[in-house]
């Protein structure tokens, strides 16, 4: 069968060319050396190179790992140091802010003290002004009211006693 | 005459490539479904999957070679 | 069997893609620089650029070439590491010799006209053999006869232990067979489905559903390449796993 195909004189012994056994001499041979030749150059280049590749790029990747662990260390550290700072600021501006309240109510103190004080001897002084006044009111009244009295009674014929009229007087005042 | 039994008989083998089919659709199919219940394990398993195929596959191949030599080498 | 597709107007030539030409001329000896050679060589390129070129800036940062190759680095060094262990990792470059060479010649395959050395039980064989043959004397090297208790399992009942031992012998001694006609098969049957679109797409009426058919497949065929390598791969550390640790 099949003897019709062009090319086939190779393989005579039937349809199928993978049973043509004179051909597997020379394809075995082939076989053996481009397996030989594969096997060396994977072996002796290929392989090696690859893994070296690989196990560089582990190392790599391990150390950039730790590098980054490293960074974010002192990542941590500066936060650490940057809050710090920032709590150590806040008291200070606290202690500040104190220092300030306190000197500015000491001021202030001092300045209502010292203002009490001149309000006072004001408010004395004025006191002191209206006892005079008043005083000086009723001795007016006090002569005004004998006066008018002796006037009085000088009018109406009687004899005039200063002293009594004085004393009627005083006491119609106090009265 | 011999020829024409040959031709049928390659016929005949060939059932066996659908045989095959049958045998390499259970495994992937019984793989599928249990992939889907579990498929965290299904990864590991891939390997043991194409195994699987490949055994059922090769009995299949052995019709298709049987039907080869009928119809070329006998 | 050609002579009736073409009595009917349809050429079907699915599987003339698989075969081995010189590129020379010449009849195919066993040193003959052969389309196989020349498609196996321009995957040693691919390997290459993709993983010497594309490391050569050894950055940090990598490029996208070098993401590409520490991709493919990680991703099975891991594999290897999760299936067998740290001890397992001695023989990360082997694991990863194959799969590169499959991905890549997988991969490569799918250019169209150009040849998938991948899609050649030669090849996978050799392939399978090699790992068959290293995991069983890695077994006996590491474990003495203690590697035969692969084939005892413990923990069933006695009276099922010599029928389960038998079992798992012939299972044994089926790996290779599997694991390398999976790949081929795999590989030829998605070139050879293309190729047969491809003859479809000679008559004019059904010419644009043929060629859909041709780009899915084209697709699912690039999903297959990386995956087919990737099982072989696993499959791979799953054996080497039993001959390190052969107890269940």
């Amino acid at each position: 069968m099949a003897t019709d195909t062009p090319g086939a004189d190779a393989a005579s012994s039937g349809g199928m060319p993978q049973l043509d056994f004179s051909t597997w001499g020379n394809q075995i041979f082939w076989l053996v050396l481009t397996l030989i030749v594969i096997y060396f150059i994977l072996s002796r280049i290929a392989l090696p190179r690859i893994a070296a590749i690989l196990a560089e790029r582990q190392g790599t990747i391990t150390s950039d790992l730790a590098a980054a662990e490293d960074l974010k260390a002192k990542a941590e550290e500066a936060e650490a140091a940057y809050e710090k700072a920032l709590i150590d600021a806040r008291a200070e501006a606290h202690r500040i802010v104190a220092e300030a309240k306190a000197e500015i109510q000491g001021d202030l103190d001092a300045a209502m003290a010292k203002a009490d004080a001149e309000i006072a001897i004001k408010a004395a002084e004025s006191e002191k002004a209206i006892a005079e006044i008043r005083a000086g009111a009723l001795e007016a009244v006090k002569e005004v009211a004998s006066e008018t009295a002796q006037e009085i009674v000088t009018a109406m014929g009687g004899s005039t006693d200063a002293k009594a009229i004085s004393a009627a007087v005083d006491a119609r005042v106090k009265g | 005459m011999e020829g024409e039994l040959a031709h049928i008989g390659a016929g005949l083998a060939a059932i066996g490539s659908g045989a095959a089919a049958i045998g390499v659709g259970n495994v992937a199919g019984n793989y599928l479904a249990g992939a889907l219940r579990n498929p965290s394990a299904a990864a590991s398993q891939t390997a043991t999957l194409f195994i699987g195929i490949a055994f059922a596959e090769a009995l299949g191949i052995f019709a298709f070679l049987v039907a080869l030599l009928l119809m070329f080498a006998v | 069997m050609a002579d009736k597709a073409e009595e009917g107007g349809l050429v079907f030539h699915p599987m003339d893609q698989f075969i081995i030409q010189p590129i020379f001329g010449g009849d195919v000896t066993w040193y003959t620089p052969t389309n196989a050679a020349l498609w196996m060589g321009l995957s040693i390129v691919a390997i290459i650029v993709l993983l010497v070129l594309g490391s050569r800036h050894r950055a940090i940062v990598p490029s996208r070439s070098q993401s590409i190759a520490e991709l493919a680095y990680g991703f099975i060094y891991k594999m290897v590491e999760d299936i067998c262990g740290k001890e397992g990792l001695r023989y990360f470059p082997y694991i990863m010799t194959l799969f590169m060479f499959i991905v890549c010649a997988n991969f490569l395959g799918l250019i169209p006209t150009s040849f998938t050395p991948t899609s050649h039980f030669a090849v996978t064989v050799v392939l399978a053999l090699a790992v068959f043959l290293t995991v069983t004397v890695l077994g006996f090297v590491k474990n003495g006869a203690g590697f035969l208790s692969l084939f005892w399992v413990s923990s069933a009942p006695l009276a099922l232990r010599p029928i389960l031992a038998i079992i798992e012998i012939i299972s044994y001694f089926v790996r290779p067979v599997s694991h390398s006609i999976r790949l081929a098969g795999n590989v030829m049957a998605g070139h050879a489905v293309i190729k047969v679109f491809a003859g479809f797409a000679a008559i004019a009426a059904v010419s644009p559903v043929a060629v859909l058919g041709i780009t899915a497949m084209y697709g699912l065929e690039v999903l297959v390449s990386f995956i087919q390598a990737y099982v072989f791969t696993i499959l791979t550390c799953v054996y080497l796993k039993d001959a390190l640790h052969p107890h269940h």
